[in-house]
């Protein structure tokens, strides 16, 4: 690695010494300069990053609820506000958690699996208008859904006086609205990956009389499981924080997702529901931070991949 | 996993057995079909099946919908939808034309839900579209005869008991002759002899429905008192209400509709109301009724937009502080992530892998509760950051339109600098190192090594990101939203627009926010000046990288 080299080549210079040995060796002041100053800055950084989290999660644990009475920090411990989340029939909690994984879910499925097929069609065959078809998604996503939103809520109540299901208040419906925008930024991000496939596999695989079919859910598709991790990931994260056409579409409590309904909780009364609120945000933030934690090395090598290509 | 010997399959493809992957790790199912057999057609048996099955899934519920839109009389929809049916199987149904078998799922979704409701924003920005303005000039007249309604003098008193079936509301009535009537808001009256009575001969019950107790009637007074009962289907006989859910008198329209004029004539005061051109039924001086229909107004929204002036300086605002707040966070962002992808790009740096989760996390947290919990923090009243650390002083962190300012972006920082780090950790890693090797050499100094080589080429690779940043956040909606709610309130109008509100905000509030009421038609065109904006920004940028390309 280039910056192994570079950094200890470095540390030779400054006091001939063997490596293993030179950190304890060397004054304080020269450490500093080389790597303390790092040490601080991560330092700071992470205090910054970390304690809105520390703040919200101390919070949740104290059930003396208001905003006053969750300043200090972990200064009591016990688990009121989770049952208190739990019993409010008018705000149900678990609903809402039930209804984002699932429109999450089905949602990011769906987005990966038509980004993938639209990606391998751009990448595996030449067609006439390929090279338009790609410039005019990556010139519509720059339309982004919720400035339309006045548009998708008179579109959905218009379908909701023909086929109510889909219309407005119906999860499926506001499913349909979020794979409007399933093609574009993940076709693009796929389609650089499918290109890093050699196409001689395809070609192996077509004389052997496997069939298109074969090939994209036989060969490609498991290739790429990477970029379809990332981008369903994403999709998963991106939806379970829409708020503008989740609040437009979703208007019976019951069905609306974590976000609208967590929003509800603090958006008149911040003060008064703050302890019940932190108790739901950190159950709604646990489960999709755990899966970024666990799957960063692919999102961070999904990302820098997409940086490098544009 | 499956993962690391498919990784291997590049190198045996080579070899001259690549039909063992094929076969093996084709679908589940496939693998009954001898794998070498070339000159055959290439569906099985088991593919066109499954397709059949597919797409006779989509043709049936494409009948269905086309059934509903024919009974609803909806003929254009009913055409176009149609045609997309029969595009749809001839797609799938003829041999050729494979791209579009993969494409059309995923850009029939597109085509609907993002370039309809473009085209469809467009449209209802020409429009008067919103609170009052949302149907045709018959819905509109029939509504202005429900709800213009006064009691009717004398009319007899009518028993009522309130009853709910499902979430609906029903009013049981009891007419002066003892003849039970049951009616809500959406059914006009029917005769119910099947209903049950208590001693005093009053309706109380109807098999079927649950009658509501007194304590319950006051918890839902609110929707009780909003039942209107029509007594007929004509609006011009009148409803019935109640104001306590236990007596009800009868109402009539005060406002008399001749459709041979086209007027509105008040039944009181002999005032006439005509349609005004605008929408709505307006009197000799200018006075409107509530409720109008829906007209096309051609640029009327524009022009609003910069013209009202309880509009016009407070957009003005919102754009300047779209740009400010755009601009500034994606450069101290991406300084920041800089800053601290160049700092911990050490190899050897004890402990790099625990900055680096932790420094990540509130890109992980979700981005709509960081605005809420910031909210909470920096409240002025309540909050830890003046309670706790700044020891009980009240600065008004969220409500002074600077200081609300600066907490956006420094929140905005903190949910954005953990991608700019990351990306930038990778642009660095990905610079040849011999560059850096060389210019040092020749003595450049570690600054001038970073200002003249590594930064040039490390924005060739990162400027696209920073432009789609730009473009995320000028409609970052949820970080002001949760956080301000675009508040401090601007002195100089009326209407709920303040200090922080971006466009995108204003679009949403000037659409369904509370208080002034929704105006579709003015949120449409906003959108519209906003995608312009946006789209010109991003076409002009993209040309510059191109340029930036050219360096390397």
């Amino acid at each position: 690695m280039s910056v192994r080299t570079l950094a200890s080549s470095k540390e030779t210079t400054f006091d001939g010494g063997p490596l293993p040995l030179a950190p304890t060796r060397r004054p304080f002041g020269v450490w500093f300069k080389d790597k303390g100053w790092r040490h601080v800055v991560g330092i700071v950084t992470t205090i910054f990053a970390v304690f809105p989290l520390l703040y919200v999660l101390s919070a949740a644990l104290d059930s003396n609820g208001t905003l006053v009475g969750s300043n200090g920090l972990f200064s009591r411990f016990d688990t009121g506000n989770f049952v208190a989340l739990f019993s409010d029939p008018t705000r149900p909690f678990g609903r809402w958690f039930v209804n984002t994984l699932v429109i999450g879910t089905v949602t990011s499925a769906a987005t990966v699996f038509l980004g993938a097929m639209a990606a391998y069609a751009f990448s595996r065959m030449r067609f006439k208008g390929r090279r338009m078809g790609l410039l005019t998604l990556l010139l519509l996503q720059m339309f982004p859904q919720l400035l339309a939103v006045v548009a998708i809520f008179l579109l959905l109540s218009g379908i909701s006086q023909v086929i109510p299901a889909l219309g407005l208040g119906s999860q499926l419906g506001l499913i349909m609205v979020y794979l409007g925008g399933a093609l574009g930024v993940n076709t693009y991000l796929m389609y650089g990956f499918f290109n890093t496939v050699p196409q001689s596999l395809d070609e192996a695989a077509k004389i052997d009389g496997a069939s298109h079919v074969q090939i994209f859910f036989g060969i490609i598709l498991r290739l790429v499981t990477p970029i379809l991790a990332v981008v369903g990931l994403l999709a998963f994260i991106g939806i379970s924080s829409e708020f503008v056409i989740a609040s437009v579409v979703l208007t019976d409590p019951d069905s609306q997702t974590l976000a609208v309904g967590l929003y509800s909780y603090v958006a008149q009364q911040r003060s008064e529901n703050w302890g019940v609120f932190a108790a739901g945000a950190v159950i709604a933030a646990i489960p999709v931070m755990a899966l970024f934690l666990f799957l960063q090395k692919y999102i961070v090598s999904g990302l820098t991949a997409g940086s490098v290509k544009g | 996993m499956p993962k690391p010997d498919l990784r291997e399959l590049p190198a045996t493809q080579g070899q001259p057995t690549p039909e063992q992957p094929v076969s093996s790790g084709a679908r589940p199912g496939s693998g009954a079909r001898p794998a070498a057999k070339p000159a055959r057609h290439p569906d099985s048996l088991k593919g066109t099946i499954l397709k059949v099955v597919l797409l006779g899934l989509v043709d049936a519920f494409a009948v269905y919908v086309l059934m509903m839109l024919f009974l609803s009389q909806s003929w254009a929809a009913l055409a176009v939808s149609s045609l997309v049916v029969l595009a749809i199987n001839w797609i799938y149904l003829r041999k050729g034309g494979l791209p579009a078998k993969y494409l059309a799922p995923g850009v029939l979704f597109l085509l609907v839900f993002q370039v309809l409701v473009v085209v469809f924003s467009g449209y209802i920005a020409f429009t008067n579209y919103g609170d009052g303005h949302n149907s045709t000039k018959d819905d509109a007249i029939s509504a202005i005869q429900l709800t213009a309604q006064k009691r009717v003098p004398d009319s007899p008193a009518y028993k009522a008991s309130v009853l709910t079936k499902g979430n609906g509301f029903y009013l049981l009535f009891t007419d002066p002759s003892g003849k039970a009537q049951l009616g809500s808001s959406e059914d006009p009256l029917t005769e119910v002899p099947e209903a049950g009575k208590d001693s005093t001969g009053k309706a109380n019950s109807l098999p079927g429905y649950e009658t509501l107790k007194f304590q319950e009637i006051v918890a839902n007074q609110q929707d009780i008192l909003k039942i209107t009962v029509p007594v007929s289907d004509d609006p011009a006989d009148g409803t019935l209400r109640t104001a306590d859910g236990s007596t009800a008198y009868q109402f009539k329209p005060a406002l008399n509709y001749d459709a041979a004029t086209d007027t509105f004539t008040d039944t009181e005061t002999g005032t006439e109301y005509r349609d005004n051109g605008k929408g709505a039924f307006a009197d000799a001086n200018g006075e409107t009724l509530a409720t109008g229909w829906k007209i096309d107004v051609g640029m009327d929204n524009f022009a609003r937009a910069f013209t009202d002036p309880s509009l016009r300086g407070p957009l003005l605002g919102v754009i300047l502080w779209t740009f400010t707040f755009s601009i500034a966070s994606v450069a101290l962002t991406f300084v920041m992530g800089l800053f601290l992808a160049i700092t911990f790009n050490r190899e050897d740096l004890r402990g790099k892998k625990a900055y680096r989760i932790l420094m990540i996390l509130p890109y992980a947290f979700p981005a709509f509760l960081s605005g809420l919990v910031w909210s909470g923090i920096l409240n002025p009243e309540f909050g830890w950051l003046n309670q706790t650390l700044l020891g009980g002083a009240n600065i008004g962190w969220l409500t002074d339109p600077v200081l609300a300012k600066i907490s956006v972006l420094v929140v905005n920082v903190w949910l954005g600098f953990p991608y700019m780090f990351l990306v930038c950790t990778g642009a660095l890693q990905s610079l040849p190192s011999e560059i850096d090797e060389a210019a040092r050499m020749d003595g450049a100094s570690a600054w001038r090594v970073f200002r003249s080589i590594k930064l040039p080429l490390l924005l060739v690779s990162v400027a696209p990101l920073l432009i789609s940043s730009f473009a995320f956040n000028f409609n970052n909606f949820n970080v002001i939203y949760m956080l301000t709610g675009g508040g401090p309130r601007f002195a100089d109008t009326d209407r709920d627009i303040g200090s922080t509100d971006i466009l995108i905000t204003l679009v949403y509030k000037v659409a369904f926010g509370q208080g002034t009421g929704r105006d579709y038609g003015l949120a449409s065109a906003l959108a519209i000046i906003i995608f312009i904006i946006v789209a010109t920004i991003s076409a002009i940028s993209f040309k510059q990288t191109k340029a930036l390309e050219d360096v390397n």
